[in-house]
């Protein structure tokens, strides 16, 4: 056995810096294998999943070598009595439900590009989806995970219980690590039973904080409430109800918006991000989301996501300069801070964007970092601080 | 240690720093009392700011220090240094912020965990994670362990219900981790680190809405075995209960001795089942759990809070109880799949008797969560070492079985033997990586979670040379 390379060609280019080599391990030892030889030479190293963010973050650094993880796609283990699935990185999200849903469950996360986007890329880079208000995400679902250090070191955390509390939860570092720590190899996460019904509400309405409090905190317990604002004036909101009588429950939603149509189906914008040129995410706290609405829709942005969950894609409308945007970026990140929010930059071409602004815990970041690669040789330059 | 004392009252209010040495032996273990040590010194901070000048000064020295809440903790993660500073919460225990629009509350890390639920039942909120001890237990203890509870099989741990913390590091800087903030989820590996990577001064927590209905159910079966096929069929059906709790006969005996809960006489094992959730959603969940519990020789369900009262009550004081029929037990806390339960439980049984050793079961039942009780008479020769080795085998079929050493209560000292039996080397370093870049130095509860603290200069994971793959020119492409 050996670890398939091959030479990379302009396709594989991450956010236009093109690697070398593609490397397609198809075990956990063989991702370990390529990282410690590429450790020993000194190359760097992108792991990529499905690679529909791949060219979110700042480009790397310098990119030697693509580790492509499409050749580990199997479900590992469905624990249905035990509601647990063990699964390898690069198992389509798609082709895991579909996997689970043959008894019955499923793994309540609806992150985008759920076709193509993998398990390891969902970790890596923390998305979510509508769901999350209810179900939390990637971190509060997964229970154990596989890891391959920067050195081919293979390190494991969790297990494949819900409950643990033995040692440091290394899933929780992963998600969201932007590939900048190691390569995710393998995943555990805890399951739910697919839901007896399913129901949306969907009204094109104006809303008021008042009244999306009171859909997320309603006893019929919606699973998600969701706004779609594409122009920065129409605004639909949609509510999910999952579960028994949840046409009924549905109904009883309609009171509390005051409008709406209930339907089997999601709405065709449900949880997408339909343009990623420029992308934004805007956290803030639920009660302010109407003030996050009109700041991203004065600022020239679409705006779609959890009013519940304080958690919302902003995508750019138009092709702006980069001087533009990095103004624009700047005013709606004080407004939403001055809120108690935040704006990330998860795609821009431009490097003159300041993607992450202010960073808290930044040193301890750094030091996070030096510890698991102190080589600088995965995802360089990604994340957080140049990190 | 006297200079050092001689700082901290520099620092404190006089009454706060605390080194007469009787006064020390009040902190001189926590919930686990058979690990004793009395600290250094006690300290008492009011302030965050106190506790990061306490955590320099301690850097000063190079001594360590440890933090604790209530110790309630059950695995000596509170275990005091003799050498070492003892930071208390207790006088930092107010609710700074209940912002229910955004369903969170910001608090002192010394504030009971029932008094967050208190602070907010009135409105129809509570706070979600309920260990058992959760009327004394601080929630920065929580933090520290994860703690869980009954009802975490729906609703998650602790870290599912964590929005930020501010910290003081292991070299004394205040730090906030927040789970708005982009970057690494620091706050995520924080929580359940046992007081290795720092002190929670203060917590922003979620906050649930109190759901529409809430039935809670007892079911009495014949034997364990039947116990445990309910359980699987209930999560089989697509039921997540709020909880599902079980006891047999032993901790149903000890139950009755204590508390007189007065289940259902002559049950081999007994089920507490608690559904919450929209109305409609319990009730049908109700139909199904009365079809799958038709087994059960005898149904109760609680008419109102008084009866649900009732009937939890045996199941909360089941710990305290087995004091009335032994004079010495070890409460073990292992985990395992659930449909391992069954096995798991009859090997336990084969032990106990192998041994002579009485183990009464009680366990979180929906997610594998084992309490068993392994009891004995402190005053026979031997029986205490029988004990400890029951409970030790029971942590073995735990590890076998796929499961976990602790599920709730933490490894502290009295695990940190058993880490390598569920970790190998190599993960073990790997999550001393994470220790090293928080406390290059090791002064942050030293000694807890991990069997072999290594020196963080050390650098592990590289001792492995050229991969058989490389060397044997199989894997040469790059």
């Amino acid at each position: 056995m050996g670890v398939t390379v091959r030479q990379a060609d302009a396709d594989d280019a991450v956010n236009g810096v093109p690697p070398r080599w593609v490397a397609l391990p198809e075990t956990v030892e063989e991702v370990s294998a390529v990282l410690r030889t590429c450790a020993e030479r000194d190359l760097a190293v992108v792991p990529a999943g499905g690679g529909t963010k791949l060219h979110w973050g700042p480009p790397p650094e310098r990119c030697d070598v693509l580790l492509d993880m499409c050749c580990m796609n199997a479900v590992l283990e469905h624990a249905a009595g035990d509601l647990v699935v063990r699964a390898q990185a690069g198992v389509t999200m798609d082709a895991l439900a579909a996997a689970l849903a043959d008894k019955g469950q499923e793994l309540a996360l609806d992150p985008p590009f759920a076709e193509y986007t993998t398990v390891g890329g969902t970790l890596a880079t923390a998305t979510a989806g509508p769901r999350a208000f209810r179900y939390g995400t990637a971190r509060d679902l997964l229970i154990g995970i596989t890891v391959v250090l920067p050195d081919g070191t293979i390190a494991k955390s969790g297990g494949k219980v819900v409950k643990n509390v033995a040692g440091y939860d290394l899933g929780k570092l992963f998600t969201g690590s932007q590939g900048t720590l190691g390569v995710i190899a393998e995943a555990t996460f805890r399951l739910h039973p697919l839901a007896a019904d399913r129901r949306w509400l969907v009204a094109e309405t104006e809303v008021s904080d008042d009244v999306l409090l009171r859909l997320a905190a309603s006893q019929t317990e919606p699973s998600a409430v969701e706004i779609d604002c594409p122009d920065g004036k129409n605004t639909t909101v949609a509510v999910l109800v999952e579960g028994s009588a949840a046409e009924a429950r549905a109904v009883a939603l309609r009171e509390v918006l005051g409008d709406g149509t209930v339907t089997a189906e999601a709405p065709e914008w449900w949880g997408l991000i339909l343009r990623d040129e420029v992308l934004l995410e805007a956290r803030f706290p639920p009660a302010r989301t109407v003030e996050a609405l009109a700041a991203a829709g004065e600022a020239g942005f679409s705006f779609r996501g959890s009013a519940a969950a304080g958690r919302a894609y902003l995508e750019s409308r138009d092709d702006v300069p980069e001087d533009e945007l990095a103004a624009t970026v700047t005013r709606l990140r004080a407004r939403l801070e001055a809120l108690g929010g935040r704006v990330t930059v998860l795609a821009t071409p431009y490097e003159g964007v300041d993607r992450w602004g202010q960073v808290s815990a930044l040193p301890l970041m750094r030091r996070i970092k030096e510890r698991f690669d102190p080589g600088r040789r995965m995802s360089p330059g990604r994340f957080v601080g140049g990190i | 240690m006297e200079t050092l004392t001689a700082a901290l009252r520099s620092l404190l209010p006089h009454d706060s720093v605390i080194t007469d040495p009787v006064r020390l032996r009040t902190y001189e273990c926590d919930g686990l009392t058979y690990h004793r040590a009395t600290p250094g010194v006690v300290v008492l901070p009011d302030t965050a700011e106190q506790v990061a000048r306490v955590v320099r000064v301690c850097n000063d020295f190079g001594v360590p220090f440890v933090a604790r809440g209530s110790g309630t903790g059950l695995s000596g993660g509170a275990l005091p240094r003799e050498d070492g500073v003892l930071i208390v919460t207790s006088k930092m225990r107010r609710i700074l912020e209940i912002d229910l629009d955004n369903r969170r509350a910001v608090v002192e890390p010394g504030v009971t965990n029932l008094a967050i639920t208190e602070a907010v039942r009135d409105r129809g909120y509570y706070y979600a994670p309920d260990p058992s001890s959760q009327q004394v237990c601080s929630i920065g203890g929580n933090v520290a362990e994860n703690s869980g509870g009954a009802h975490c099989l729906k609703y998650g741990f602790t870290v599912n219900h964590v929005e930020a913390c501010e910290i003081v590091t292991p070299n004394g800087d205040l730090v906030t981790l927040d789970r708005m903030d982009p970057g690494y989820d620091l706050l995520g590996a924080f929580v359940g680190s046992e007081g290795t990577l720092g002190i929670a001064t203060k917590i922003t927590v979620r906050l649930s809405r109190a759901p529409e209905a809430v039935t809670t159910v007892l079911a009495a079966f014949e034997s364990i075995e039947q116990g445990g096929q309910a359980v699987s069929a209930i999560i089989g059906a697509g039921i997540v209960p709020a909880a599902i709790e079980m006891m047999d006969a032993l901790a149903i005996e000890a139950a009755e001795a204590a508390v007189a809960c007065r289940y259902p006489e002559g049950a081999g094992a007994v089920l507490i089942v608690e559904l919450d959730g929209p109305q409609a959603e319990v009730e049908r969940q109700f139909t199904q759990l009365t079809e799958i519990c038709s087994g059960a020789f005898e149904l109760r369900v609680a008419a109102d809070a008084a009866e649900r009262a009732a009937i939890w009550k045996g199941r909360k004081s089941a710990f305290a109880a087995v004091g009335r029929i032994s004079p010495a037990y070890i409460v073990q806390d292992g985990v395992v799949p659930r449909t391992s339960l069954p096995g798991v439980l009859a090997a336990i049984d084969r032990l106990s008797q192998e041994h002579g050793i009485r183990v009464a079961n009680v366990f979180h039942a929906g997610d594998g969560n084992l309490h068993p009780l392994v009891l004995f008479d402190d005053a026979e020769p031997g029986a205490g070492e029988r004990a400890e080795v029951v409970s030790g085998a029971i942590l073995d079929l735990c590890v076998e079985h796929g499961g976990s050493i602790t599920g709730e209560h933490g490894v502290g000292v009295d695990k940190a033997r058993y880490m390598p039996k569920m970790f190998s080397a190599d993960d073990l370093d790997t999550m001393q990586l994470v220790r090293c870049a928080f406390d290059p130095r090791g002064l942050s509860n030293p000694g807890k979670v991990f069997p072999t603290p290594r020196l963080c200069g050390e650098v592990p994971g590289v001792r492995k040379g050229v991969h058989p793959l490389v060397e044997s020119g199989k894997a040469e492409q790059l």
